[in-house]
């Protein structure tokens, strides 16, 4: 388990200070991939920083397994051991990130090195013999498919043939917590596809904690368990992935929900005059939601047979959150104000959520 | 000798002798000098990147000290700096004279101008490469010697190019003070003896000295971008 608690970090800049983390809490189990989204300059690289001591915090306290409770004040860090409170060397640190993996946007691979000579990096200069670096760097080539680009150096690689390579660059110590610092933001659409599923086995197969941050909504969607939302260096929102999704609570969640959802275009159509937002009592413009537990009913046509009302759809999105389903509609009401009226306490009481939109 | 030589330079070929002893103690200045200014102004180069306020060890005071000594040094001109150094010069090696003599001031010449060239090839290591591996748990130690020398390689044996052939130049000035070498050889025996064919030959052989440098650091440079230059 990794818990932060009430961490902050202030950059002195010539003419600013920049409050980058303000008071951040978050706990991440172990074995579970953690999503962590919000715009440039919300805090988010930040934070997964503070996690391996890249940056260190002004204050607030990292507890990670294994490693123990860091506490930080005005940025000098000190641990409990055996009792006693000791200052945590740069030695200690340098331990503790040998036991955390990490990789970024740009991989950050050793242009002048082969594949091979980049996953042993980490491996030299830590007691294990060449032939013992050998066995293992092979290994996780296999790991990540690419025993064939062993002699390769970066320059020849695709992209997601590099991220590859600096993931097994990052897993080449058996770390059991993998920090991801949009490492799928530079790569096209399949090998960003073929990134995460690599993330996911290790996942399963390793039992590895993964932290990603991330401004890509679908990368979170596909791939992540439980996700914070960080705005202004601050943590608006938290919990299971499927709820941030089915219920954003906070404006900037919603809108980072819409990125990922055909349903954000409605805003377009209603600048283009397709669409009016005029809602009278006999036509409504209406948004249903579908969570899992009502994602298969045949809602529409029993409403509009129920009810004598038009049920016209004008947009519709169906999304995989992990395995489940989340479905979305954007229809326009229409009948007599009363059937109408009932129609939506209908669908209300059916557990479909049902929004009139009146603002794009 | 060969006929024609001789009827090119015939001045030369009276001394050729004394032409091939300037000419062996201007590589052995060259050398010994050039080895000294890779390791300290490497060095300098070196500290002056990762004590800066966004290294990888800051310090101020560190990055302070070797700013003023690079800059206090890269400002005297070569010829002030040869006079200057004297009394140093006697203290370190004896001498103030021939290739011994010549070697002090010459290194102090040349280390601030590749302090200043290793700086800038540092600085054009991506600093994501450095990230990546602080995330490794590299020391500073590994940092340099694994990250920056590793990957500033190319731009490395492009400064040492640079640095190589301003300091033949180097080399040649102090032969005007008395270092020996070809700098000493075209000045006595080219100018003071109105031998124009001596200082021809001089400017011929230092042409091609500087063009094999030129020729040998490019093709090295190119060859280790992206790619080690010995695979093991």
């Amino acid at each position: 388990m990794i818990q932060i608690e009430h961490v902050k970090k202030t950059f002195h800049l010539k003419n600013s200070d920049v409050r980058a983390l303000d008071d951040v809490s978050l706990t991440i189990a172990t074995g579970s991939i953690y999503g962590i989204m919000g715009y440039s300059g919300a805090g988010k690289s930040t934070i997964v920083r503070c996690i391996n001591f890249l940056e260190k915090p002004d204050s607030g306290s990292i507890s990670i397994d294994d490693f123990g409770k860091v506490t930080s004040e005005n940025g000098k860090l000190t641990t409990e051991r055996d009792g006693k409170t000791v200052p945590v060397t740069e030695k200690d640190l340098r331990k503790l990130r040998r036991s955390i993996g990490m990789i970024f946007q740009h991989f950050n691979l050793l242009d002048r090195s082969t594949v091979f000579e980049n996953i042993a990096y980490p491996l030299k200069h830590t007691g294990l013999s060449r032939g013992e670096i050998k066995e293992k760097v092979l290994k996780l080539l296999e790991l990540v498919d690419l025993s064939d680009k062993k002699d390769a150096y970066p320059s020849q690689l695709s992209g997601g043939q590099k991220q590859r390579v600096a993931i097994a660059r990052a897993l080449a110590n058996s770390p059991k917590i993998l920090l991801s610092d949009e490492a799928t933001s530079a790569l096209d659409p399949d090998a960003t596809e073929s990134i995460l599923k690599l993330l996911k086995k290790l996942n399963k197969e390793l039992g590895l904690t993964i932290i990603i941050i991330t401004h890509e909504m679908a990368v979170i969607r596909e791939i992540a368990d439980r996700a914070a939302v960080m705005e202004n260096g601050r943590i608006v929102e938290e919990g299971e992935v499927y709820d941030i999704f089915s219920t954003p609570q906070q404006p900037i969640t919603r809108r980072f929900v819409e990125t990922s959802s055909s349903l954000g275009n409605i805003g377009k159509l209603v600048e283009n005059h397709t669409v009016s937002l005029e809602n009278t009592p006999r036509k409504k413009l209406i948004k249903l939601t579908f969570t899992r537990d009502s994602v298969g009913e045949a809602l529409i046509s029993s409403v509009s047979r129920k009810f004598d009302v038009d049920l016209s759809i004008v947009l519709a999105n169906v999304n995989l959150i992990g395995t489940d389903a989340l479905g979305g509609i954007i229809a326009t009401l229409e009948g007599d104000p009363d059937h109408v009226s009932q129609a939506l306490d209908y669908i209300q009481k059916s557990g479909v959520r049902v929004e009139v939109i009146d603002h794009a | 000798m060969p006929e024609p030589f001789a009827t090119w330079f015939p001045n030369v070929a009276n001394y050729w002798s004394t032409f091939l002893e300037s000419l062996a103690a201007t590589f052995q200045m060259f050398f010994i000098a050039g080895i000294l200014v890779i390791l300290i102004g490497g060095a300098f180069g070196v500290i002056l990147t990762i004590t800066k306020p966004e290294g990888i060890t800051p310090s101020k005071p560190v990055h302070m000290i070797f700013e003023i000594i690079t800059n206090v040094f890269r400002s005297i001109p070569f010829i002030i700096l040869l006079i200057f150094l004297i009394p140093l010069t006697r203290l370190i090696v004896g001498t103030s004279i021939g290739v011994k003599g010549a070697i002090v001031p010459l290194v102090f010449g040349a280390v601030p101008f590749f302090t200043r060239q290793t700086e800038s090839a540092l600085a054009d290591v991506d600093p994501g490469k450095i990230e990546a591996a602080r995330s490794m748990g590299s020391s500073p130690v590994g940092i340099v010697f694994r990250v920056y020398l590793h990957e500033a390689c190319p731009d490395l044996i492009r400064a040492i190019t640079i640095t190589a052939i301003s300091m033949i130049g180097l080399t040649t000035s102090a032969g005007a003070v008395g270092a020996g070498g070809v700098g000493s050889f075209a000045i006595n025996y080219g100018q003071n003896m109105h031998y124009q064919d001596v200082v021809n030959l001089c400017v011929i052989v230092l042409l091609i000295i500087v063009s094999l440098i030129q020729l040998i650091g490019n093709t090295l440079s190119r060859a280790t971008v992206n790619k080690e230059l010995f695979h093991l």
